[in-house]
């Protein structure tokens, strides 16, 4: 189970990758592997603004739908448009090219307020039992 | 770790934990639902082979001189259509023709029959079987000593001929015989949920490990993968297999459910009065399958929409992992369907079109037709 040092985490399983104002988002290692086979991505619109802990996207796996939350405020700007053909991606890769949506924070600092890779990974051992 | 609960394992437990297996708790039963994942477990069905834990489901034994006149009047397929070593699947209904579980009915006698259900209803159907019980009738209920191993796929046969006493060749789909594997004796069936060439092993409890593990020793050499119920379910769906709890309730007649061709005609059951005239004049709504034109996973209780207005309801949907597109089952109104189509997914009405079922194509082992 991966947990990249350099990420920021929410208590949802979704992880921020920041530079400057701009916040590339996606969801955990753990959180694929509870979803298993991923088949279908719903992305939002770019250009949605969004609050942290809303709701702003669905991932489906085979099983079940589960709604994917924005870590942080701000407004949509980018998407990966990749996921639409190959949403396994997200299975595969959910650090890198499984990247969800990018958004352009409205508080660049907010990000320093999510857990940082220690803080998840405890996280996740306490959600396993 | 064994994890009880109120949940029974089956006799494999330790083996699906020690492959990794989800356990999930499926009608009070500890069942694995993937090992690998349900899509790479689903292709291995279909391209190679995949073998599973079906020791969840419930088998009786229904035997003596009244047993096949018991079982006419309760199945509502014929038991004239089959003779020893042949299957029949059947429905089970209530006086009002609703579905009380569907079924298969081995015939190993003319007054010995092993009937399997579905794990889910095992006691409501055994009950039923109990109080509709006459003389010259011995009725007993074998669900927890029995064990059920299943392999499916292309290479089933080359996992299992190996590991029984003779050839299979002869023996064809819906066909079973009795045989023995690792030494234990086995009812040998070439039956399935999967619309691939298959077998289904019934031993009793104290043999099912040996089982498993000769079969598995023939089969991973070849790439077999163990399979668990997520597969199982996509596995069906992708053939239009109904699910009880699904397509079928007590509040569904066999007609409308798409299980007219295992009603006979030509005999009284319970239920009859109320489900031949169906059979003859049809019924208001009808099962269809459905495949989308835009994304999104269609689930059971998903609104199919014709102009915008329901007329009906999702029974079964996935993402075919075989096409790579959506699909579903649908129950709906007949007379209403008008093309184009729409199914409610959260919210938004995605497009749908009618689909002929099976979505893909059935691989099962059929005796040939003479010429």
């Amino acid at each position: 189970m991966e947990f990249p040092e350099e990420l920021r985490y929410s208590t949802s399983h979704e992880w921020v990758r920041t530079s400057g104002a701009k916040a590339v988002c996606g969801i955990t290692d753990y959180a694929q592997h509870e979803l298993s086979d991923i088949v279908y991505v719903e992305l939002p619109d770019v250009g949605r603004e969004v609050e942290a802990g809303e709701a702003c996207a669905v991932i489906e796996s085979v099983k079940i739908a589960s709604d994917i939350y924005a870590p942080v405020s701000g407004k949509v700007t980018k998407i990966n448009m990749q996921l639409d053909a190959a949403p396994e991606t997200v299975n595969a890769d959910p650090y890198r090219a499984g990247w969800l949506f990018e958004i352009e924070m409205t508080d660049p600092a907010e990000a320093d307020g999510l857990m940082n890779a220690e803080e998840y990974k405890a996280h996740t051992e306490v959600e396993t039992h | 770790m064994v994890k009880h609960g109120n949940a029974r394992p089956t006799p494999l437990y330790d083996t699906h934990l020690a492959l990794g297996a989800r356990m999930i708790e499926f009608s009070g039963w500890h069942m694995p639902i993937q090992y690998s994942g349900i899509l790479a477990e689903h292709r291995c069905v279909r391209e190679n082979v995949g073998i599973f834990d079906l020791s969840h489901m419930g088998e009786f034994d229904v035997q003596g001189p009244g047993a096949r006149a018991f079982l006419q009047e309760l199945l509502t397929n014929n038991l004239d259509r089959a003779h020893p070593g042949k299957a029949l699947y059947s429905a089970l209904c209530n006086e009002s023709g609703g579905v009380i579980d569907d079924l298969l009915v081995y015939q190993r006698a003319d007054d010995d029959y092993l009937v399997v259900v579905n794990a889910s209803n095992i006691e409501k159907d055994f009950e039923w079987f109990q109080q509709h019980c006459v003389d010259g009738v011995a009725l007993a209920n074998r669900s927890y000593e029995v064990a059920l191993i299943a392999v499916q796929g292309p290479q089933a046969s080359a996992v299992v001929t190996p590991a029984v006493t003779r050839p299979t060749d002869d023996l064809y789909y819906y066909e079973f015989r009795p045989d023995e594997i690792a030494g234990r004796p086995v009812t040998l069936a070439r039956t399935g949920y999967t619309g691939e060439d298959g077998f289904e092993v019934y031993v009793r409890n104290d043999g099912a490990q040996a089982v498993w593990d000769t079969l598995w020793k023939l089969g991973e050499p070849l790439g077999m993968r163990p399979v668990g119920l997520g597969a199982r379910d996509t596995l069906r769906l992708e053939m239009g297999y109904a699910l009880y709890g699904n397509e079928l309730d007590e509040t569904v007649n066999p007609i409308e459910a798409g299980l007219g061709w295992v009603v006979s005609a030509k005999k009284a059951f319970i239920g009859s009065d109320v489900i031949l005239p169906l059979k003859k004049g049809g019924t208001p709504k009808t099962l269809r399958g459905l495949k989308l034109q835009g994304k999104g996973v269609p689930r059971r209780h998903c609104p199919v929409k014709a102009e915008g207005k329901q007329v009906g309801e999702v029974t079964s949907g996935t993402v075919s992992p075989t096409l790579s597109e959506p699909i579903a089952l649908a129950l709906i109104e007949a007379e209403a369907v008008k093309e184009p189509l729409s199914i409610e997914i959260r919210g938004r009405d995605v497009p749908a079109s009618l689909a002929d079922v099976p979505f893909v194509p059935s691989n099962v082992y059929r005796r040939p037709r003479p010429a």
